[in-house]
């Protein structure tokens, strides 16, 4: 499998789930990214390490679409989404979650998966109830079980611990069809019964949805993806197996030494 | 004030249970209402309360739901009543084109949620107090337009010499048909929002309430979903001014004035936002003590002791009447919670 990957990721050619080329933000005369080139096979789960600052979370909201980049082309599955509004990208079945839970503390939780499916669905405007065997219900119900938050069903996302929340908002990641998903720290402010749960849960995702998951828990990023890219600075420099990435000295050095100044 | 309305999801149960042994026992009560009360009780506090009731609903839905607070929703019942009086008949000689009432009725509402969508969609770019502001100033502007035009809106006489519709044999200007029909626009208002919260678009509106980014992240088209809402709140708000207008026979800029706007917005919070049955027990407090406190306390401080009472409950229990409910009954307020309307 990591064979094909690299040997896919060489070639420039292939099933790219998302290629990225020569990506740059700038804020003002801050470079927060810079000539970032990237190709990430379909079904590939890629962990992007870096320290706070790095640009990681901008390099994210450039594929989803929230800021736009200054620089550069974005391709998802082939077809150049450089320009598409987030909506646009959602349809074509790619999600993210949010580095601070971003939920309706007002809903219960199968409601909010509910909607999360409804929402890349043609039926979004309804003003009947739906019903328990509305096919997004459904849905709704099988995502519950996949995040483990079944016990929760019907509580009000207020209710919910931040373990939880952070569950739920994966579960929203997983509405609809996705084809790729952007992890923005998945594992921020975890327990470390409740990071288990979520390398079990990120590991028994169906084998074509990729990722990009945003880390600072080595631990968690590198078991749960098949290959590392560091960045630094707004730029790309190291990419590698985990256990190539844990090796490397310099990696050592600049990440686990910058992470606390 | 809270502005959050919990919701959670119900779990199966017959249509008796679902409607709940408080809501039946409450409808036997307005039903049989009229048995015991004068035409005074009837109209001046029965069908007033319902009326205001209505139009707190209107704001209720906005406001708890989608966290949108209108000052609005008067101007809107005003837009009803004034297309009642231009498109029916006034003895004001301004006007009144004549249309017969099961034209005009449905014209004048459909007009006030157009207006209300209109005011809706002006509004949505704006959150929490620019929301109050800016439909304040829609408000104001609309009752000086409405006094300063005379094409229109008559002046500052308005219209009077409305007449409520005869059929079916009955003159529904008569205290217990206007009670009944009053009673059965609220009941089908109420019902609407109990219904509708649960409905697709109502968690819509909520989510988008509680994260407009998120929601506009999984799909959603925020401005379009806010927009509707304002849509049927000016639906429930029109009728409530064609049952106004009906009532008193007339209307003018004085109906529309920022004074009954803030009533509209303390008969609100005097309710309670939480759920939708809060509006009309804030209409009844406040129809009340509008009617009765000039006898306890005279002419002069009757507004006093109004605003008293509101400071008082707005005190002791920032969610209004339903606040205190829960407070007197905390367990049943928990299950109420949980278990949704």
């Amino acid at each position: 499998m990591t064979e094909t990957l690299a040997a896919n990721r060489l070639q420039g050619s292939g099933a790219f789930a998302l290629e990225l080329d020569g990506v740059a933000r700038h804020f003002g005369a801050l470079v927060a990214l810079s000539g970032i080139d990237m190709r990430i096979a379909a079904g590939e789960r890629r962990a992007v390490l870096g320290s706070n600052g790095a640009g990681k979370t901008t390099l994210f909201n450039a594929v989803t679409g929230d800021f736009l980049p200054t620089a550069g082309r974005i391709r998802f599955f082939g077809e150049d989404i450089t320009d598409l509004p987030p909506h646009e990208r959602i349809r074509r079945g790619l999600r993210r979650t949010y580095q601070i839970s971003q939920l309706f503390k007002g809903l219960s939780v199968l409601d909010s998966i509910f909607l999360a499916c409804r929402g890349v669905s043609r039926r979004r405007f309804s003003l009947l109830r739906p019903k328990a065997t509305d096919v997004n219900m459904v849905q709704a119900e099988s995502i519950l079980n996949a995040v483990h938050l079944e016990a929760y069903r019907d509580l009000l996302v207020a209710t919910l611990s931040h373990g939880q929340q952070r569950q739920l908002e994966i579960a929203l990641a997983l509405a609809g069809a996705p084809r790729f998903i952007l992890f923005d720290e998945p594992a921020a402010g975890l327990s470390p019964t409740e990071r288990r749960d979520l390398v079990a849960i990120l590991n028994a995702l169906p084998k074509h949805i990729g990722y990009i998951i945003i880390e600072h828990d080595l631990d968690v990023a590198l078991r749960v993806s098949e290959y590392v890219s560091m960045m630094h600075n707004g730029r790309l420099f190291k990419e590698g197996t985990p256990q190539e990435i844990e090796a490397d000295p310099e990696v050592q050095e600049i990440y686990l030494g910058g992470k606390h100044g | 004030m809270s502005l959050t309305v919990a919701v959670g999801a119900a779990p199966r149960q017959n249509w008796l249970e679902k409607l709940g042994a408080g809501h039946i026992i409450l409808a036997v009560a307005l039903v049989l209402y009229p048995l015991v009360a004068s035409d005074f009780f009837l109209t001046q506090i029965g069908g007033y309360s319902l009326i205001f009731g209505m139009l707190a609903l209107s704001l209720m839905m906005l406001a708890g739901y989608g966290g949108m607070v209108s000052l609005a929703q008067i101007t809107v019942a005003g837009i009803a009543a004034y297309a009642i009086a231009i498109l029916g008949e006034n003895n004001s000689n301004v006007l009144g084109l004549g249309w017969p009432w099961w034209i005009a009725a449905p014209f004048a509402i459909l007009a006030a949620a157009v207006a209300s969508a209109l005011i809706g969609w002006i509004s949505v770019r704006t959150e929490g107090i620019y929301t109050i502001m800016i439909t304040l100033a829609i408000a104001t502007a609309t009752f000086y337009f409405a006094q300063q035009n005379y094409a229109i809106f008559n002046g500052h006489s308005g219209y009077a010499g409305i007449r409520a519709p005869v059929f079916w044999g009955v003159n529904w200007r008569d205290p217990k048909a206007f009670y009944y029909l009053c009673l059965g626009s609220a009941v089908l208002s109420y019902a609407g929002i109990l219904y509708g919260a649960r409905s697709t678009f109502g968690m819509t509106v909520q989510a988008i309430r509680d994260n407009p980014r998120r929601m506009r992240a999984l799909g959603y088209h925020v401005t379009a979903h806010k927009v509707f809402a304002w849509f049927l709140a000016g639906i429930i708000a029109g009728v409530a001014g064609v049952l106004l207008v009906w009532f008193n026979g007339r209307v003018s800029p004085g109906t529309i004035g920022v004074d009954a706007a803030i009533d509209v917005l303390i008969i609100a919070v005097i309710g309670g936002l939480r759920h939708p049955i809060g509006p009309f027990l804030g209409a009844l407090v406040v129809v009340l003590m509008q009617t009765f406190a000039i006898d306890l306390v005279g002419a002069e401080r009757f507004n006093a002791l109004i605003g008293l009472v509101f400071l008082v409950i707005v005190f002791i229990s920032p969610d209004g009447i339903l606040g205190l409910w829960g407070r007197i009954r905390p367990q049943l307020a928990q299950e109420s919670l949980r278990s949704g309307p």
